[in-house]
Formats: C-alpha cells, structure tokens, sequence
C-alpha cells in the first residue's frame, strides 16, 4: 500500500466522519437538555434527504449555481427543525416525565410513522439527488484522485463544531443549553421557561439531523432505510463521545470514521463488529463515554418502574389461567391452520416477551437488543439442522444454550452499566449480531437468511407442533415465575430499586444481573428455535431492531409492572399485529401511532388496567 | 404590622406515598428576614421546595405579591420575583461563574436598582477574581456565593434561602450572615432555613420553628431566644 493511497483512504474516513458528526451533534445536544433518546433523529436525517431531493433539483432549474445550491440544502434543513418543533410540543413535552424506556418506544413510534409517511409522499423508489455545481470534479491528492465534494465534506464538520461551540459559549441560549444538561430543574428555579428551552434545543437537534441528511444526497440517493442504519451510527457516535458532549461526539465521528475507512482494507466483511467493539470497550474503561460525565440524577422518576408486588395466584386469576390453558390445548381441537398457526406464534411470543420482562420489569436491566438472543437462538437452531445435518430435537437443546451463551458474553459487558448506557449498549450488541448474520453470507444466507428449517417428522403437523411449543413455553414461562417468586428474583428486585444498598446489604449486584441476563437469554433462544421451526426458515429480520422493539411493546401493552403482563401483552399484539397488517399498506403507522397512544393513555398497559379493576371492584 | 409578601397557608406536601409536611403556615414581610429553625429532616427544604413550586402542593395555598402562586411551574414563580437558593447550592459545574449569573439573570421589575454583575462582584469580592473559571474548581464557600449571587442576578422581591451556613468555615459563615444584612438593607425579604441559633439570631428579625412537618413556635427572635422549653425540645440535638 502506497502512501498516497492511505492518505486518500484517510480523507474519505474524515468524510464521513464529518457527516457523522453533524447528525450526532443534534443527537447529543437533544439527549443533554431533554434526557430523551430520540429514536426519531434517524428519521429527521432522513426526512433532511428526502427534503433536499426535493427542493434543490427544483432550486437550480433557476440557475446551477453553488448559492440556490446550498440554499436548497439550508431551507431542506430548516424545514426538518421546524419538524422537530413540532414533534417537541406535540409529544415530547408529554414524555418528560415517564421513564426512559416509554420514552425510546415513543420515539420509535414516530420512526414508524415516518417510514410511512415517507413512502407515501416520495413513493418507494430510491431517488438520487443532483451533484454539488462547483463541486462535482476530482482533486489530485497524492497521485490519487479525490471528490471536491467530499474534501468540503471534511470542512462541515469542524465548521459545524465551531459555530456549535460559539452558540455554546457566547449566546444566552447556548450557556442555557449547558447549564440545563447539567440541572434543568436549576435552571427552572432561576426563571427560565424549559418549555421554550426544550422547543428551541429540538429545533436545532432536528435542524442538524436535517443538514446531515440534505448533505449527503450527492453521494447517496434518498432511500426509506436510511432513517434505521444511521440511527445506530449515531447512538454509537453518542454513547462513545459521551452522551451530551458535542466535543465527545466529534471525537468518537473522527475515531469511527477512520476505523471504518481503514477497517474495511483489513476486515471486509467485519467492519460493523469493529464499530460496536469500540464501543463495548470504551464503555467497560469509560462508563459515560470518552467526553462524557456521570448522569445527574436530578429529575428523573422517583418510583422504579417494573414489577412492584409478587401476589400469589387468587381465586380468579387461577380460573382465568385455567380458561387459558385450556383454550392453548383445544386451539388444535377446534381451530382452524391460521388459526393454530397464530396460536403457536403468540405462545413463543409469550415466553419471549417474558424473559424480556424477567430483566426490564424485575430486573431493572432495560435491554434494547433482546431480539438478538431470540435470533441468535433460532440460527443455531437452524443452521444446525440445515447445515449440520442435525434433528430438530438436538437443536431445540441447543437454541436455549446458544441464547445463554451469547447473553453471558454480552451481558458481562451490559451489567458493567446501568440506565440508558446499558439500553444503548444492549443495542448495540443486537446490531453487532445483527451485522453478523447480514454479513456473514457463506454461513448465515446474508439477507435472504436460510429456508428449510422443518421440525422432525413426528412434529410437523401443525397441531403436535403447537403441542410442543405449548409444552416448552408453559414450563419455560412456569420456571421463569418461579424464580421471579424465589430469593433471587427478590434480589434482583432489590438491586432495581437502589443498587447501593443492595451493595451494602452484601448482594453481588454484577453477579446476580449477569446470571438473569444469561437465564433470560436462555429462554429467548428456546422461543426463537421454535419459531424458526414454526417459520421454517431464519433470516437477519429475527434479530433486527423491530424485532425487539415489538417484544417491549409486548410489555408496554401487557404492562411490565406485573408477574404476566407479559404474557397478555404478547398475546394482543401479536393477534393484533397478525390481524391488521394484511388489511393495510401503512401498517406501520398505525402501529407507531398505537405505540405513543399506548405510552401517553395507558401507561401501565392491559393487566395494570386490570389490577385497578380489582382494586375498585 | 408591615405588608406580607409571602404568605403560606395549610400546606401540606410529600414525595410519592410519603407526607413529610402537614399544614404548614407562615409569612414573610416586605423587607424583613425569617428564620425558619428546626433539625435535620424537621422539613425545612420541603416547605421551600413546596413554596417554589419544586414539589408542588397538595393543599393549602401559597401567596406571593398578592398572587395565588399555588401549582405555578418553578420557572412562573421566579419570574414574579422570588429567588430561591437550593441546599445543596446545585452550581452549573461546566459553567464559568460569569455564565453561572448569566443564567439567572432576569430584568428588574420594580424601582429598584437592578442587581448587575458588577455590583455582586462588589459584594463577592472573591466570584470577580474567578469569573472565568468553571464553578467546578470552587470551594464550598465561593459555590455559595456564587449560588447566592446566581439567585439575586433574577432580581427577586423576596428569597429563599435553604441552609445558607450548613458545612461552612466559620470565616464564610460571617460572609453569608453579611450577605443576608446586606439583602436586607437592598429591601429583599429573606426566608432562610436554618439550624443554628447563632447564625439565626444575626440575621434575623422573627422566626419559625418547625417540626416533624408543622409549625411548632411563631415569634420574634428574641421570643425565641428567651424560650428555653422551645429550643431544647426542637432545635438542640
């Protein structure tokens, strides 16, 4: 490798860099003032890009000139600040309050809708957008030639950082801005409406987004993925800079950037891993990021919010569990195939969602990524039986081991964490699988996954398969409980609610959160081999971010302060979600519009409409 | 008897299923300073915090310059004028002193002279050495002036001042009570919380004593001082 050649490599790892940093800076400054993850950044960059598509092919009709240009990129990015105002007063404002994680799946919510939106304005086609006038020639660097484009590219970034600095340090609004990242409830005392703080701070989160998406559309066109695959990118760019450090974000984007444009010569296939391995690594040496300082605790909800009391079954209860356990036994008897076939979905659902339930609403320990351990259960499941030639049965042992395998690989870097950190880093392990089975295309089939996943002989009627999901779930879901009743589920529970006096009291908190972790691995694995048995195929969807994003609103919806919440949850939005889907091409939106009506209505999901039932009864 | 500028009435307040105040009553005069005494836990920060808006209350009303304040977002109460000076002196730690007050600056509302910059630092000799510096680097006793000088940047009519001298070297504790005489002779109406008498009595023209959520003594500072059967039951440890 020449010299030349590295240089260049170098430049267009600062490219990138730069972009990066530009959307992460929105990111980071939001999360600082307001605590709240926005999911829906990615969606703002995307919009940023759709937008630009749009206006600046319109703008120079008039005149091809760098000016209506930039113009164009500039109003595009606007326009998404106004956006993001509007997504502040509308529903953010309303979510302040509520714990983090109601806050993510809300945010989700709004990717969602946007997704739809996008495609119904825009349509589905990729759209490319104009090259920069002034721009479009190469440079020659070294012998190498090299994009004008990109070479500006490498100066938006430090440009950005230093009008971000000045707005920082040298108006009102910035020194507000820091001081409500450190004490906001400070910040109110002395005077100062949070509200339009909070409105103005998304405008320009939002506004940043915007700019980083209407930045790119020379390079790539304007596509309705583009929302998800950055997200991830910034989350890491944040969580590795420090969440709410501006400087941290562009350090960690300048780190990636390289490791990217240098990682991709050594390791092709891997670069993604490389990225979340960073960061997984930063966050063991540096809990809050390179930048970063310890979260300040002020403001946050004081109840925890989960599992609070452990009843035993009551008189009514264990009649409703009976009805249940005999409607899933006669399913097969009376139903129709759609109708078992949903049946079997919804018992595998049920165990997965909770196991989830098992670390978010007993553990305190809110995963982002539980999809990766249900996908990667049902991958060993069935590459083994595709590949290795296996039985059903031997892999059906070994999906729930595969599970706890990788929980308590991961999970011995998430309970190093708590709070938001450990959400991102949860993720983060869940792309890293993700990237993985995507990548991996000799193996894992890349996108198209593998097919050919069939139960043995014995089990391939749709009704002795439901028998035996039903008998693996009930007692995967029956053990589960059991521990949830048994000292250890109380331990847990304990290190939830303070995590310094259970230290105190002698609990090994690390210890006890790691095993739950690996146990709820376990039991995600067993329900993804049997739905990739039930599916009769496996492909990187399993393990994606929807994926876990419908296991929490399982929870959401079933209410993760109770023991079986879980369990209802799984069932109504699964049967729901089965239901509605095929009926309409914006299912997607009607399902991130159900997610924030869920979050702001019904905060304590369906069995928590119930309790208050008995209460009052 | 003078104009009350802040007047509370049947308060009661508490954090989740927890009551820590049960009616508390009490009132400020325009210009004078109060002394609210009890120990540890008695509920002094509450009743502030429940004043201010922080921990909004469940019952009975909180006037303020003639105003129901009652319910009022923390940010609404400031601006009608009362400062409030936290415990815990919560200094913007990645801030420099002078962004520290820049933060609580609010315009005057009154005839009064306007607190500047300038003239804080006239009053704090030490904040104008380190206005640049990040409050970070601070000793106990300047982030108290600086947390003091922070509230009185928003132009207050009255304040509220939690535990102005808790932790302090006895040098800063003079400062303070100095500080407290000083907003007096400005015409600010002072509200302090406070554990010891000593620093109490200097500064203050009545006071309160509370306890276990209640008001348990009214009076002068002289009544105080002189009831032996008060002090001993609710403020000596």
């Amino acid at each position: 490798m020449d010299f030349g050649f590295l240089v260049v490599q170098s430049l267009s790892g600062l490219a990138s860099a730069s972009s990066l940093f530009v959307i992460a800076s929105g990111l980071t400054l939001v999360f600082g003032v307001t605590r709240i993850v926005n999911f829906a950044h990615g969606s703002f960059y995307m919009l940023g890009a759709y937008m630009a598509v749009t206006v600046v092919p319109w703008l120079l009709d008039f005149d091809r000139s760098p000016l209506l240009f930039f113009t164009g990129v500039l109003v595009s990015a606007a326009v998404v600040g106004v956006l993001g105002v509007v997504m502040e007063v509308l529903l953010l404002r309303r979510l302040y309050k509520v714990p983090e994680l109601f806050q993510l799946l809300a945010t989700f919510g709004v990717v969602l809708m946007v997704q739809d939106a996008v495609l119904w304005i825009w349509g589905p086609v990729e759209i490319p957008g104009p090259r920069a006038p002034g721009l479009r020639h190469g440079v020659e660097i070294l012998g190498q030639r090299f994009p004008a484009y990109e070479l500006f590219l490498i100066c938006v970034g430090p440009a950005v950082l230093g009008l971000l600095w000045l707005l920082m340090h040298r108006t009102r609004f910035g020194i507000l801005i820091r001081a409500a990242t450190r004490d906001r409830e400070m910040v109110g005392a002395l005077g100062v409406n949070q509200a339009l703080l909070f409105t103005g701070t998304l405008f320009l989160g939002a506004f940043l987004a915007g700019l980083g998406g209407a930045l790119q559309i020379p390079r790539v066109s304007a596509n309705s993925q583009m929302d998800l695959s950055i997200i991830t990118e910034a989350f890491v760019v944040t969580v590795i800079g420090g969440m709410g450090s501006v400087p941290g974000a562009f350090l960690a984007a300048v780190i990636i950037g390289q490791l990217n444009s240098f990682g991709v010569l050594i390791f092709p296939k891997i670069t993604l891993v490389l990225v979340f391995l960073l960061m997984a690594v930063v966050l063991v040496v540096k809990p809050w990021g390179l930048l970063g300082r310890p979260e300040p605790a002020a403001g946050r909800a004081a109840l925890p919010e989960g599992i609070l009391a452990t009843p035993r079954f009551g008189l009514w209860e264990k009649v409703i569990l009976a009805v249940v356990l005999a409607a899933t036994l006669a399913v097969p008897v009376f139903g129709d195939a759609y109708t078992v076939k949903v049946a079997t979905e919804v018992l595998i659902f049920a165990l997965a969602a909770f196991s989830l339930n098992f670390l978010v609403g007993n553990g305190g320990i809110v995963s982002f990524g539980h999809a990766a351990y249900f996908g990667l259960g049902a991958y060993a499941a069935g590459l083994l039986v595709t590949k290795g030639g296996f039985a059903m049965e031997p892999a059906l042992i070994a999906a729930p081991l595969a599970g706890a395998a990788f929980a308590a690989l991961f999970g011995f870097f998430v309970v190093r964490l708590t709070g938001i950190y450990l959400a991102m880093l949860t993720l983060a392990f869940a792309q890293i699988a993700y990237a993985v089975c995507f990548q991996w295309v000799e193996v894992t089939g890349g996108d198209n996954g593998v097919v050919g996943v069939w139960p043995s002989a014995w089990a391939r009627s749709r009704e002795v398969f439901h028998y035996l999901v039903a008998g693996c779930c009930i007692l995967g879901i029956a053990a589960l409980r059991h521990v949830i009743y048994a000292p250890f589920g109380a331990t847990l529970r304990a290190a939830r609610d303070s995590e310094q006096r259970a230290d105190a009291i002698g609990i090994d908190v690390r210890m006890h959160r790691w095993l739950a972790f690996t146990l709820a691995g376990a039991a995600a694995g067993l329900a993804g081999g049997l739905y990739a048995f039930s599916k009769g195929s496996i492909d990187p969807t399993l393990l994606a971010i929807p994926m876990s994003i419908d296991f929490l609103a399982m929870l959401l919806l079933g209410g993760m302060q109770t023991v079986m919440g879980a369990v209802a949850g799984a069932a109504a939005f699964h049967t729901i979600k089965d239901f509605f889907m095929p009926l309409t091409d914006h299912w997607r939106f009607f399902l991130g519009a159900s997610i924030i009506a869920l979050v702001l209505i019904f905060p304590r999901g369906l069995s928590g409409a119930y309790g208050a039932l008995r209460r009052r009864a | 008897m003078a104009e009350a500028v802040l007047e509370v009435s049947g308060v009661t307040a508490g954090y989740g299923p927890a009551e820590v105040l049960f009616g508390v009553d009490l009132t400020l005069e325009r210009g004078e300073v109060a002394a609210l005494m009890g120990r540890n836990g008695a509920g002094k920060s509450t009743t502030m915090k429940a004043i201010m808006g922080m921990l909004p209350p469940r019952a009975g009303q909180v006037r303020f310059a003639g105003q129901d304040i009652t319910g009022w977002a923390p940010y609404r109460i400031a601006r009608a004028g009362l400062g409030y000076v936290p415990e815990d002196r919560r200094i913007f730690t990645d801030l420099t002193v002078a962004e520290n007050l820049e933060v609580g600056r609010r315009p005057a509302q009154g005839a009064r002279a306007a607190w500047t910059v300038e003239r804080l630092y006239e009053i704090f000799p030490n904040l104008a050495e380190m206005r640049g510096r990040r409050a970070a680097a601070m000793s106990g006793g300047e982030q108290q002036m600086l947390t003091i000088a922070r509230t009185l940047m928003g132009n207050p009519e009255a304040v509220l001042l939690d535990e102005p001298s808790e932790g302090l070297a006895p040098v800063i504790v003079e400062l303070m009570a100095e500080a407290v005489l000083r907003m007096k002779a400005e015409g600010l109406a002072v509200l302090l919380s406070e554990q010891s008498l000593d620093f109490a009595a200097a500064v203050s023209d009545r006071a309160y004593v509370i306890e276990k959520g209640s008001i348990r003594f009214a009076g002068t500072m002289a009544a105080l001082e002189a009831d032996d059967h008060i002090r001993t039951t609710y403020l000596t440890v």
